[in-house]
């Protein structure tokens, strides 16, 4: 697998992509949504909700178990995924593209995010 | 964790091979998926799927008195199982409680009665140790035989047409829960028409060293009709629509099978005293009289899932526990087996949840099982 160069990384799993008008998207990674199975359930936070870096903010159900959902950064959310609410199986099929969880409207970054390379290096281990 | 090193099956390289996601299962190092889970799962409902079982604890009785050793160390009338018929079974412990279930195998007769029993991975030194100890003053013999024995499960509605042209063997007269030894794909096997999975299929004990050389004849053998490795993960969310216990779920030392729902197993009739007669004669009037918490399945009207551990509210009040719960792949909704108090244990019974994680998700009592398949 691997993880796009354009995308930082939380040491949690989830991805973050470049801000355009201060907004960024988040997502887990493929790493994550392989360690997971199959996600059959994803409960996303709410638009208008803040959010806060390294603390929950939902959580995504597999057959096997329940992960928590972080935010890899502080700010509001502007908008979540319904076609992932709606099939939660976009995670695996796509987790760096249709399977998308939410945008946020960035006011903070307390976390140190990771570069791809330092993410895959990360995982790799 | 312990620091005892994973054992490895015979197929080990081959999971490898598949691109296994492997996962430590009773100290084994088993397959819990290759693919999707649910995809695996899918295909053994309505095509084929392809098991590695080999953690599973074969234990050989042999001798004389073998039958009546069995009858004294097991709850189930092990005597009148016949030669090629296997026995789902329980051994239990002087109070009752259960050590484990078993199939329990009577092989073909040679110079005196034998019988394979195959244990839950997780309890076969339990089993062994108990079998040996309760042994004593019989003439039969117990045996190991963990390392003597790959085990490999064909299950799904396709299984009899893969197995049948691998091998001469009488399928159509081999019953449901009976055995016969015969040759597959040229390898020797114990052919057993068993499975954990609600499915038709095969479960066949073969050689250590003969598995590779099975599994590949196999996953040739159904190609053509959507066979596919199947990992550990499915195998729990067949067993959950099916109804079937699980050790260490359903069923423990602190439960007898009355308060398991599965008193049907212990066989008073049966002649001789057997470990656990006394107690048990008191758990069946117990369960009859004053049912303790009775096993149930509960459906989800949500999407979150119950986990093994969560409570069962009715009312506000904690109720029972959920024992295995998972997402069902064929009812698409979220499925559980649960032990409830008896007032709220009728299929239907309203106003029952299931605590996730602080919030109270509504769920349907119903009967054991959630699916059964059609004949």
């Amino acid at each position: 697998m691997s993880n796009p160069q354009q995308l930082r990384y939380s040491k949690e799993h989830e991805w973050l992509s470049a801000a355009e008008d201060g907004v960024s998207t988040v997502g887990i990674t493929e790493h994550a949504a392989n360690a997971l199975g199959d996600v059959v359930f994803v409960q996303l936070p709410e638009v208008g909700d803040s959010v806060t870096a390294g603390e929950s903010c939902g959580e995504l159900e597999s057959t096997k178990s329940v992960s928590e959902l972080y935010s890899p950064v502080d700010g509001e959310v502007v908008e979540v995924n319904q076609d992932v609410a709606d099939d939660p199986s976009l995670v695996n099929s796509a987790p760096f593209e249709g399977g998308w969880l939410f945008k946020v409207r960035v006011t903070g970054e307390q976390e140190e995010l990771l570069s791809a390379d330092e993410y895959t290096a990360y995982t790799a281990g | 964790m312990s620091s005892t090193p994973l054992r490895h099956t015979a197929l080990d390289a081959l999971h490898r091979s598949l691109g296994a996601t492997m996962t430590d299962f009773a100290g084994w190092d088993m397959p819990l998926r290759y693919g999707s889970e649910r995809d695996e799962h899918n295909a053994v409902r309505t095509k084929a799927g392809l098991f590695d079982l080999s953690h599973m604890g074969e234990i050989t009785v042999t001798g004389p008195e073998a039958a009546s050793f069995l009858n004294f160390a097991l709850v189930g009338n092990i005597a009148s199982v016949g030669v090629g018929r296997a026995r789902y079974t329980m051994i239990c412990r002087a109070d009752g409680g259960i050590l484990d279930d078993l199939i329990v195998y009577r092989l073909a007769e040679t110079e005196a009665p034998e019988y394979l029993v195959v244990a839950n991975a997780s309890n076969a030194q339990v089993v062994l140790d108990a079998l040996t100890e309760r042994a004593a003053g019989f003439d039969a013999e117990v045996r190991d035989d963990r390392d003597h024995y790959a085990l490999i499960a064909v299950q799904g509605p396709e299984s009899p047409g893969i197995l049948a042209s691998l091998t001469d063997a009488d399928l159509d007269g081999l019953k449901y829960y009976a055995g016969l030894p015969g040759t597959v794909a040229g390898v020797p096997a114990l052919i057993a028409r068993t499975g954990y999975t609600g499915e038709d299929g095969f479960e066949l004990f073969v050689k250590p060293e003969h598995a590779v050389e099975l599994w590949q004849a196999l996953t040739k053998a159904g190609e053509g009709v959507g066979l596919v490795p199947c990992g550990l993960s499915c195998r729990d969310t067949l067993r959950l629509e099916a109804g079937m216990p699980l050790y260490g779920h359903e069923l423990s030392t602190g439960l007898t099978p009355f308060d398991a729902g599965l008193g049907r197993v212990v066989k008073f009739e049966k002649e001789g005293d057997f470990v656990g007669r006394a107690a048990l004669a008191e758990a069946a009037e117990r369960a009859e009289s004053n049912p303790p918490r009775v096993l149930v399945g509960l459906v989800a009207e949500g999407r979150r899932v119950p986990r093994a551990g969560y409570a069962v509210v009715a009312g506000g009040e904690v109720i029972g526990e959920v024992t295995s719960g998972a997402p069902s792949p064929t009812l698409g909704k979220p499925i559980a087996m649960a032990y409830v108090d008896a007032a709220h244990a009728a299929p239907g019974t309203p106003g029952v949840g299931v605590d996730i994680r602080g919030s109270h998700e509504p769920y349907e009592v119903v009967a054991l099982p959630f699916y059964k398949r059609q004949k």
